[in-house]
């Protein structure tokens, strides 16, 4: 797309000049004003335009609407009409963006590490494969990609190539899963749940929440289930080996070691007989996880199809391909001629056993297209710089089978390609990345499916077939300590390690940043005689790593969780040297768990950045919640606060008074408000040590609370961003009034008058302001490419906060005084509410009577954060509701 | 020891201070006054000596033809080189002062113009919405079509912002009149009233608020 | 008034003029004060090598953080004011109060006031975000049409410290105008007698003059004394006002200016203790006069210990929950040493007052009012950042712990507050000389 060309080109400059002069004080000598050479067609300069896509990060497509100013990609959006997102957001998702900008990428083709051309790369191929007739020795190695487009080259390879063969390695696929459906049903079929219609959900270590392809969708579902309906709610049992967002907001949570799981629910006590009963009663659905075997997974199928849970199975959307280990043997053997690794990491990331990296060298001509110029780039022959997915043509299935086409959104910043246009370089036919996927969608409404973000009809039929019965060996009970390998909730496999906003987002139970830990429960850190901040030498075999200890409340005993994906050598200046690489110790046979590893104290100190030091509320009434049973007793959740009087008379708020509501009961703490918040408002990262001396910028953060109750500990999720009080104390200690109110109640931050006195963070009691000690945004022309145009660039010394997404309430105002008309409701939606995947965040106008806040506002679980002190918040909390199964007395 | 401080001594000590004094107050003003808001109508070389005099006035040629996005967007818009083409291809089309289009349109490099009317960036003006209220954009632009080369005739300092801003009525005019740099606004209160129902005003208070145009 | 009297009945008008001024001209430098000076003129090069760093980098270099946001320089700053009280203390209520003693202190006192304000009111703009906008704070019409916010103690301030500023100047300025004419009749070299005779504006101890002279200096007496208890009051209202539990509490005013005074009186001590050995003005600073700053500075520490008990009491009469937890953190927790070093600084340590014999001791009274100045500057301390670090949301409790260059700034400070202490010894005469002249003559009256 041409016109595209031209607008990144001349736009980048505009964008550029004017992100250097943000908050520069004053305007420059002279500002040039860059117009279009060429016109593309509609393109209204100042006027966002949002294109539909989609992007796979956990092996499902996740549908997004990708915003573009001017040209540049600034921000991305959840695609309502896409399963894999319901209108919300992933953190992944929000944070390819910065992805895209990264200045780090790779520009350029090198073969051994040396800058080369394109063309060199052709005729090495070329000949090559003109040596290699049927293609003998030819092997293709993908990532989870799930793209149609490319698995339709494929078999185009395969038929021009007979000899050739593709293999793949993602090391986030869910094995287990599959082979489970296998053993169920004779092909691998994956379950795909209703959880909205479960009454009660026994979750097995499956992590639906972070890890699933179909996260967004689970997570909506199971928000929807817990909205109180005459009385009743659904009922969430999570049994995990590692902390998991489902765990935390469980109604009881049983963490045990993978391998205890299992032979649990081989054994089954008198717990099982209550739990079973219950999904019994209440059509529950019970989930595995991939820490559980195969085996199991058929069991769960057998189970469900008992309990008549509403689930159909789908066959997975990745395409399919033989596994690696035979790929890596062939290699040893020297019968691999040439290896195409079209991107994934797998120098990095395979399994431990395989010793990849070394049979990589014995590869004559290898070529890996990849983002980044990374570990296995470095090991390979050539190195092909892949076009980021907002930069090329492809297409990619959602977990359900729905198909999405990923178009372009900006041409291609550097020398890149995509897979497809790679794959047909190898076919010798070198097509255009658009002609490619074209050809796939032939008979589709193509407009359409571009503008909806989903091909109709695309989803693969779900099949209704009756498990067969596998009998599960009974799990000899184990002794000694296990270990439980997690993807990383930030940067997943490590493929995110050079993405800062990832690298400083606070990690959901541990609020660690900038790291990963080796997390520990107190008991287990007890008996090794470990605490924070030591380091632990884990051994597994002949295989060594040492480890930072962080503990985790609740974390199961007996085992040790590791979050993979760092410690990575060539992921750029963000991720180098970033914590451990637990990939050492992962080996194919134990690719999530592992039994008999030996854990001892080693010598040495760490010091992690955690953004939250203090885990209880200390008797304050700040994160609410209340069990089902008295608020169905009681009728309310808890007393109304007994309003305070004021000498003043009440300012008349005419016109609109925005307000928001967060649900505590529908957050399951996944962060997505955090990054989309950081991405939207042009929010810096500041670095560890800034994060460690307590500087960390984030407008809206996730507060993590540890309660003990009689009825066990409970664990508590708070967003807390500004509550924009009516009395607020921020505003009357401000000397030059750059904290003020504004007529319709918003709690303003006027950087450009802010000297920073820092008064007001002193005075606020919430400590939701967020002050730029040093100069933190960056000068990067890349990252200025990003920024959103809408939002002023903070400088060195001034005050920042949450400002409502003020710049998206003045669009809406803007757009509705055109048409002479109010601001519906739902016209304005602040970042954080549109990539909530539950719904937990509620914005709009209380002159509305009609408005969703309002509603939201009436709910008995209603409450305002440290009402005592009067600060009148627009911002108040719905408390969260807990479901417990009276059955059970622990 | 001698008397130090005789008569004319002193008498010096004293003019000498006053000079001082006034030396200050004058260099002061001076600085003062070359503060950029401060200096008057400021008109830049541009690239191309484009005359809105000749284009608007004499030609009479709409705002809107080059500004194209003045009503839907917070841009004006600045027009690509086709929109010059359309005539240019005809006219003058060997002038040497269009040598910077031609290459433009030869090269696919942009015309870059040199800004008149810079607001800091944290200011976020829009023009659509002050253009469907009613703002003509002679109260901003000066007489446009009277300007051989284009100049600034407004300060652009927050207090001329806030002047209109808390009292907008009196320079508004009727959405048809908005592009006529010869109209003026409506003088009779009944006039104004009606204007004021027809543009649907709301009341000014938001107007003032510090988020209507910092973010 | 015996023992002052008893001294001074062996100087006659001229000696006391010779031995005052003759420290300002002919007493060669001596090689303390010059080691002193180069000392102190090194550590002031520091501090503005500090503030050169901290204006090029921002504030970031310090300790300060999110809940943290107010560190050693607002410490600093109430620290410094407090010092600038006592000065003024001793000048005008002294005055006013016709305590004849005050005469051989207060002209030192009040360049100790001026130079411990200037410096205060240095911390504020140090202090900000973005120090090259501090003019914001005072009201001027600008083209913005934006004036200062007037319900912010901090808009207080500037009047506060600026008044105070000024007047103290003028008062100081004015005490000096005749003994500067005096310097100017004696002075051995044209030079000085230039400069001097410019800035003595042209006194000829006309009856005349002396008639107007007194007048003034009761006039700017009577201002300056509201100002002792405004400007401190004033100060401990940028606490006071806020919500914060530690800050938001009106026993400060009061409690803020009598810990101004102990300090002030200590750093009197200080000062005059070495002084008076250095350039044998013994008979002029008598023993007499340290013991009743002693007294003082009893009295004072008496009041500051009302305060922090009152605050204690407080807290757990009122029963409200936060600033409880403040409290029992402020004595068990992080910062709790501090605490208990303010208490043993400043209630315990000057009790030994008590005893004639520590009031008469040179040495126990420069120790102690070294002591009593630690302990005031850690309360500062205290109150500015134990506070703050555990505030109403645990979630965001965290901790300051001051970095390198909030030392360096602090020390740098002080070592500037020493180079003009020690340029004014050796410039202008320590002792009001004309003021002596006039405590001998009424002795001879009698």
């Amino acid at each position: 797309m041409p016109s595209l060309k031209f607008t990144r080109r001349e736009f980048l400059k505009l964008g550029a000049a004017s992100a250097a002069l943000a908050g520069a004080g004053c305007a420059p000598p002279a500002e040039r004003i860059v117009p279009y050479a060429n016109q593309p067609e509609n393109a209204l300069p100042g006027v966002p335009r949002f294109y539909a896509s989609a992007a796979s990060f956990v092996g499902g497509a996740e549908g997004m609407l990708i915003e573009a100013n001017t040209g540049r990609p600034t921000k991305v959006e959840g695609n309502p009409a896409h399963p894999g997102s319901l209108g919300a957001t992933s953190v992944q998702g929000q944070a390819a963006v910065l992805q895209l900008w990264d200045p780090e990428r790779s520009k350029a083709p090198r073969r051994g590490g040396q800058p080369a051309t394109r063309d060199a790369l052709a005729r090495e191929l070329n000949d090559a494969l003109g040596s290699l007739r049927a293609g003998e020795g030819v092997r293709v190695l993908i990532d989870g990609s799930t793209s149609p487009t490319l698995a339709r080259q494929l078999e185009l390879l395969g038929k021009r190539f007979p000899a050739a063969r593709v293999h793949r390695w993602d090391p986030l696929e869910p094995v287990a899963r599959r082979e489970g459906g296998r053993l169920a049903f004779g092909r691998p079929l994956e379950p795909l749940v209703r959880l909205e219609e479960a009454g009660a959900i026994l979750d097995l270590d499956s992590r639906f929440l972070e890890d699933h392809p179909f996260r967004l969708n689970y997570a909506r579902q199971y928000a929807r289930g817990r909205e109180v309906r005459g009385g009743r709610m659904s009922r969430l049992y999570v049994f995990e080996s590692a902390p998991s967002l489902a765990g935390a907001v469980a109604d009881h949570r049983y963490a045990m070691p993978a391998h205890d799981i299992e032979s649990w629910l081989v054994e089954g006590d008198r717990r099982q007989k209550a739990i079973l009963e219950d999904l019994k009663k209440n059509r529950g659905v019970i989930l595995a996880g991939e820490s559980l075997s195969p085996q199991a997974h058929a069991r769960v199928h057998r189970l469900n199809g008992e309990l008549g849970a509403s689930v159909s199975y789908v066959p997975p959307a990745q395409i399919d391909a033989l596994p690696l280990p035979p790929l890596v043997e062939d290699m040893r053997a020297g019968r691999v001629k040439l290896l195409l690794i079209l991107e994934g990491n797998p120098a990095y990331d395979a399994p431990a056993d395989l010793a990849f990296a070394e049979a990589l060298a014995a590869v004559p001509l290898s070529v890996h297209l990849s983002l980044y110029f990374d570990e296995t780039s470095a090991r390979s022959t050539w190195h092909v710089p892949a076009t980021h997915f907002m930069e090329h043509w492809s297409d990619a299935r959602a977990f359900d089978g729905t198909a999405a086409i990923v178009q372009p959104v900006i041409a291609p910043l550097y020398d890149g390609v995509s897979p497809h246009e790679m794959v047909s370089l190898v076919l010798q036919e070198s097509r255009r990345g658009y002609d490619i996927v074209r050809e796939t969608w032939r008979d589709i409404d193509w407009p359409a499916a571009l503008r909806s973000g989903v091909v109709p009809e695309s989803a693969s039929r779900t099949v209704k077939v009756a498990p067969r019965s596998v009998d599960m060996p009974r799990a000899a009970p184990r002794e000694g300590w296990s270990v439980r390998f997690v993807p990383d909730q930030s940067v997943l496999d490590g493929r995110f390690a050079n993405n800062a906003w990832l690298q400083e987002l606070p990690r959901s139970e541990s609020k660690i940043t900038w790291d990963n830990a080796a997390l520990l429960s107190p008991a287990s850190a007890k008996t090794l005689g470990v605490a924070v901040d030591d380091m632990l030498e884990i051994s597994l075999g002949e295989r060594r790593l040492l480890a930072p200890v962080w503990l985790v409340p609740g974390h199961a005993d007996g085992t040790v969780t590791l979050a993979l994906g760092y410690g990575r050598t060539h992921a750029g200046s963000v991720g180098n040297g970033v914590g451990f690489n637990a990939f050492l110790l992962r080996t194919s046979t134990s690719l999530w768990k592992a039994h008999g590893v030996s854990l001892r104290k080693a010598p040495g100190h760490h010091g992690f950045a955690t953004t939250q030091n203090h885990a209880r509320m200390e008797g304050r009434d700040l994160a609410r919640h209340v069990r089902l049973e008295e608020l169905v007793k009681k009728g309310k959740a808890w007393d109304e606060e007994t309003p305070r009087h004021s000498l003043y008379k009440e300012w008349p708020y005419e016109g609109y008074r925005w307000a928001m509501v967060v649900s505590l009961n529908n957050c399951v703490g996944c962060n997505a408000c955090t990054i989309a918040c950081q991405a939207e408002n042009n929010i810096p990262v500041v670095g560890r040590e800034e994060v460690i001396a307590g500087r960390e910028m984030h407008w809206i953060r996730v507060d993590r609370y540890y309660q003990q109750h009689d009825y066990g500990e409970v664990t508590l999720f708070q967003p807390v961003p500004c509550m924009h009080c009516e009395n607020a104390p921020c505003e009357y200690v401000c000397p030059v009034e750059a904290a003020v109110h504004d007529s319709e109640g918003l709690n303003l931050q006027v950087y450009n008058r802010c000297v920073g006195t820092r008064f007001c963070s002193q005075n606020c009691p919430y400590k939701v302001r967020r002050f730029n000690f040093l100069q933190y945004s960056s000068h990067d022309e890349n990252l200025k490419a990003q920024k959103n145009p809408e939002v002023t660039v903070r400088r060195r010394g001034v005050m920042e906060k949450c400002t409502y997404c003020v710049q998206r309430i003045q669009r809406a105002r803007i757009e509705a005084e055109k048409a002479n008309r109010r601001i519906a409701d739902g016209e304005v939606i602040t970042a954080c509410q549109a990539a909530c995947p539950t719904g937990a965040i509620v914005f709009g106008d209380l002159n509305d009577p009609g408005s969703a806040v309002n509603r939201a506002k009436r709910s008995p679980l209603e409450y305002d954060l440290l009402a005592e002190l009067n600060t009148r918040p627009r911002t108040s909390y719905e408390g969260r509701v807990l479901n417990r199964n009276p059955d059970l007395h622990e | 020891m001698p008397q130090v401080f005789h008569p004319p001594l002193l008498l010096g000590l004293k003019l000498a201070l006053a000079a001082v004094v006034l030396v200050a107050t004058a260099l002061w003003l001076l600085v003062y006054k070359a503060l950029p808001a401060h200096s008057g109508p400021l008109t830049p070389q541009q690239p191309i000596p484009f005359s809105h005099k000749h284009h608007a006035g004499d030609d009479g040629i709409d705002c809107r033809y080059c500004h194209y996005s003045v009503e839907t967007s917070a841009f004006a818009g600045i027009p690509s080189n086709e929109v010059c083409l359309t005539c240019h291809s005809q006219l003058f089309n060997d002038a040497a002062t269009l040598e910077p289009l031609r290459d433009s349109a030869r090269t696919g490099r942009p015309i870059a113009w040199v800004r008149v009317h810079d607001l800091p960036d944290f200011v976020f003006f829009n023009h659509s919405i002050h253009v469907a209220k009613g703002v003509g954009c002679v109260e901003c632009h000066g007489r446009v079509d009277r300007m051989p080369r284009i100049e600034r005739v407004a300060s652009l300092e927050m207090q001329w912002c806030l002047g209109c801003h808390r009292d907008p009525v009196p320079r508004l005019r009727p959405p048809e009149k908005v592009f006529d740099m010869a109209s003026q606004p409506p003088r009779d209160p009944k006039a104004r009233a009606a204007l004021v129902a027809r543009l649907h005003l709301l009341p000014t208070r938001h107007m003032t608020d510090c988020s209507t145009c910092h973010r | 008034m015996s023992e002052i009297d008893a001294r001074l009945q062996r100087w006659g008008y001229a000696s006391v003029t010779d031995k005052i001024s003759d420290v300002v001209l002919r007493r060669p430098t001596h090689w303390i004060w010059a080691g002193g000076f180069v000392v102190t003129a090194l550590g002031s090069a520091l501090l503005f090598a500090g503030i050169g760093y901290l204006f090029a980098v921002g504030i970031g270099i310090w300790g300060v953080n999110i809940p943290v946001a107010w560190g050693f320089a607002i410490a600093n700053f109430v620290w410094w004011i407090g010092i600038g009280h006592a000065g003024t203390f001793i000048s005008a209520i002294l005055l006013l109060l016709r305590q004849k003693w005050r005469t051989s202190i207060n002209r030192f006192a009040e360049a100790m006031t001026l130079f411990a304000a200037g410096i205060a009111g240095l911390f504020p703009i140090l202090h900000l975000g973005r120090p090259w906008f501090f003019y914001w704070l005072v009201p001027y019409p600008n083209v913005m049409e934006l004036w200062p916010q007037w319900r912010s103690a901090l808009v207080w301030d500037i009047f506060a410290i600026s008044t105070y500023l000024i007047v103290s100047l003028l008062f100081w300025y004015l005490g000096v105008v005749p003994d500067l004419a005096t310097l100017r009749d004696r002075a051995t070299s044209r030079v000085k007698q230039v400069l001097y005779g410019l800035f003595a504006l042209g006194w000829r101890g006309e009856a005349r003059h002396w008639a107007r002279f007194e007048t003034v200096y009761l006039l700017l007496a009577g201002l300056a004394t509201p100002l002792v208890v405004s400007v401190h009051s004033v100060v401990s209202l940028d606490f006071a006002i806020g919500i914060v539990p530690g800050y938001h509490s009106t026993v400060f005013p009061p409690y803020f200016v009598a810990g101004a005074l102990f300090s002030g009186f200590a750093m009197v001590l200080t000062l005059a203790i070495p002084m008076r050995h250095f350039f044998r003005l013994e008979d002029f600073i008598t023993g007499r006069h340290l013991e009743l700053a002693a007294k003082v500075l009893l009295a004072c520490g008496w009041i500051v210990a009302y305060g922090y008990f009152i605050e204690t009491f407080t807290a757990f009469y009122g029963a409200d929950r936060f600033e409880i937890a403040m409290v029992k953190d402020r004595f068990f927790g992080f910062y709790g040493p501090l605490y208990w070093l303010v208490l043993f600084c400043n209630v315990v340590a000057p009790q030994i007052l008590w005893w004639r014999a520590a009031r008469r001791s040179v040495w126990t009274l420069f120790v102690l009012s070294l002591v009593v100045q630690l302990g005031m500057w850690s309360e500062r301390v205290m109150i500015v950042v134990q506070s703050m670090h555990r505030d109403f949301m645990p979630s965001a409790w965290g901790l300051f712990i001051p970095t390198v260059w909030d030392w360096i700034i602090l020390g740098g400070s002080i070592a500037f507050f020493f180079f003009l202490f020690l340029a004014f010894l050796r410039f202008l005469p320590a002792i009001s000389i004309y003021e002596m002249r006039k405590l001998v003559h009424e002795e001879e009256a009698q």
